[in-house]
């Protein structure tokens, strides 16, 4: 077991290339036991070369991890491997046998005792109690998926890595898998989930990191929107503004502005508590109606989109 | 390094049932036997006696031998590439499996089903002879030594023709390439356990002996060929 307190994961500027190709650079992280925590970014932004080199299935080109507790290294790997457990883009399941064909082999490689007992025990934990006998190959694409989050449960992992869980699922598959994500979350799993889509990993996620092959950004959903886009204030006035420069500049935290509309301001701040009555202030010294002042609110796609559009990661300007 | 029986046990009885409920394999595993079986009994039935005593030098029996060595180029062709195009095999190297215990796993489950085959189809050819042919045919093609040394050579040839296969479909990009390469890579031992049923090879034992030896030296040599070719990196690295 990972001593109490230690991160279930630590990643500490690992790079994977394959050839010239960068799958992913520089990253590091930090996921504590018992969090959810997102790995967001488009297709190509390197998730599943991650979670397959922290699976111990890829070696990394440069950098250091633990995972479970344990370094990184290709003497720990199988040891890595007993303590956590990949559900794998697709699910990879033996379509010719039945659901509890394709667990009894799992629970043989992971040689877990009571093998009847977890598979039944996993599969009542995402639902399928009844569809043991089932062949795989009949199943719907939702139900594949559960299957193959009940063969990753199967030998309890201290780690769980879900890599696009939902992706391919309609909304109510979807569903189904979050509903499960919230249980595992609930009996204090830790997990590491990989999604391209922004909804998912705010409302899944206790955390989330954006990649696009270097890492973005890491904090709670609601932090990344603050730390990106929380830093500006919008005006409406009632008519615009003879000097808005004048009014703007020298204020304190105030860093720039730009007009919106005909009597808008978009006002860049360092600190939007302390500058809001500042810019208050001034534009009522400059005799104009304030219609409103408020900070911007931005969707987290708005962030998102921003970040991985910039070529390298840095704080706007 | 110990290797688990429970997870090479599993790798065997997993694909054991795939093959049981895959429609082409079971085909492929009827079909390719017959073949060899029906023209030695062809042999076998429009020889006249008189022949037959002439016939010291032609071995039908080992000419059946190339049963163990296409029936498990096959099926071990397909172990590799095959699972890894469907993505389930990504699943199962994300588990403590070592690189042996799967590969042993894989050649056991290629391994069991060709000597079942091989050694049902000489059964079936010695069991119609005896049966059918005239007793003087009979003795003259079924004789001790041979059928002993078809059933000692039997193992080995299976065994190398898996390690082939095996490392043929880790290397090969979609199962039908791999069968045919496989299969095609098989042809020198058949081409040689040909000679020797023909007698352009005299089957003594010396040949025997010697052919022994190299057959179980490449076995070794195959099966570090074939675990240095799969290798973990490389079976997820082309996947999806
Ligand atoms: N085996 C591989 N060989 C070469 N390039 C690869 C390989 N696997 C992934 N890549 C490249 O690495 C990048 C990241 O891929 P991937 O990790 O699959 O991204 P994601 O899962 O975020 O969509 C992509 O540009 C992809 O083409
Ligand atoms: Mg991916």
């Amino acid at each position: 077991m990972a001593g109490l307190g230690a991160p279930a994961l630590s990643v500490r500027h690992l790079s994977k290339r394959f050839g010239d190709q960068i799958a992913f650079d520089d990253v590091c992280f930090e996921v504590e036991l018992g969090e959810v925590f997102g790995f967001l970014g488009p297709n190509g932004a390197g998730k599943t070369t991650t979670v397959r080199t922290l699976g111990t299935l890829l070696a990394p080109t440069s950098g250091s991890a633990t995972v479970a507790g344990l370094p990184l290294t290709p003497d720990n790997s199988a040891q890595i491997r007993r303590r956590i457990a990949i559900m794998p883009e697709s699910p990879g399941l033996y379509l010719r046998l039945s659901v509890l064909e394709n667990l009894r082999c799992f629970a043989d490689l992971y040689e877990i005792p009571d093998p009847a007992g977890r598979i039944e025990h996993a599969l009542r934990a995402v639902n399928l109690a009844g569809r043991a006998q089932d062949v795989c190959g009949a199943l719907s694409k939702g139900m594949r998926q559960r299957v193959a989050l009940a063969r990753a449960l199967l030998a309890d992992p201290q780690v769980l890595f879900l890599d696009e869980p939902t992706s391919g699922l309609d909304p109510v598959a979807a569903r189904e898998v979050h509903a499960l994500i919230d249980g595992l979350r609930r009996r204090g799993v830790t997990v590491f989930l990989t999604t391209h889509r922004l909804q998912e990993a705010e409302r899944q996620c206790d955390r989330v990191a954006i990649l696009n092959t270097t890492l973005r950004m890491i904090g709670r959903p609601g932090e990344l929107r603050e730390r990106l886009f929380g830093r500006t204030l919008t005006v409406r006035t009632a008519g615009s503004l003879d000097d808005p420069g004048r009014v703007f500049a020298g204020l304190p935290g105030v860093r720039g502005w730009r007009p919106e509309g005909t009597a808008g301001y978009v006002v860049e701040v360092s600190e939007p508590e302390m500058a809001a009555p500042a810019v208050t202030r001034a534009l009522v010294a400059a005799g104009a109606d304030v219609l409103s002042i408020s900070r911007t609110r931005h969707s987290l796609e708005d962030v998102y989109l921003e970040l991985i559009d910039q070529d390298e990661p840095g704080s706007p300007t | 390094m110990t290797v688990s029986r429970r997870r090479v046990r599993a790798i065997t009885r997993k694909e054991l049932h795939e093959y049981r409920r895959n429609a082409a394999v079971v085909l492929a595993m009827a079909i390719l036997p017959l073949v060899f079986l029906i023209q030695p009994l062809i042999q076998v039935f429009t020889l006249p006696p008189s022949a037959a005593t002439a016939l010291r030098h032609e071995h039908a029996l080992l000419y059946m031998l190339a049963v163990p060595v296409l029936v498990p180029a096959v099926l071990a062709a397909y172990a590799v590439v095959g699972e890894r195009l469907q993505g389930t095999l990504e699943p199962v190297i994300a588990t403590p499996i070592s690189r042996e215990e799967l590969l042993l796993g894989k050649a056991l489950a290629a391994f069991i089903p060709s000597i079942a085959v091989a050694y049902g189809v000489f059964a079936l050819f010695v069991a119609i002879v005896e049966i059918f042919a005239q007793p003087v045919v009979a003795s003259a093609f079924i004789r001790g030594p041979e059928l002993l040394a078809q059933l000692l050579f039997t193992p080995p040839l299976a065994a190398w023709s898996i390690w082939v296969g095996i490392a043929v479909s880790a290397r090969a990009s979609d199962p039908r390439t791999a069968g045919q390469l496989a299969l095609l890579l098989s042809l020198p031992t058949v081409a040689i356990t040909t000679l020797v049923a023909f007698g352009v090879v005299p089957a003594t034992l010396p040949t025997a002996l010697v052919l022994g030896a190299v057959l179980l030296l490449l076995d070794l040599l195959g099966w570090r060929a074939a675990s240095a070719v799969v290798d973990r990196e490389r079976l997820v690295t082309d996947a999806t």
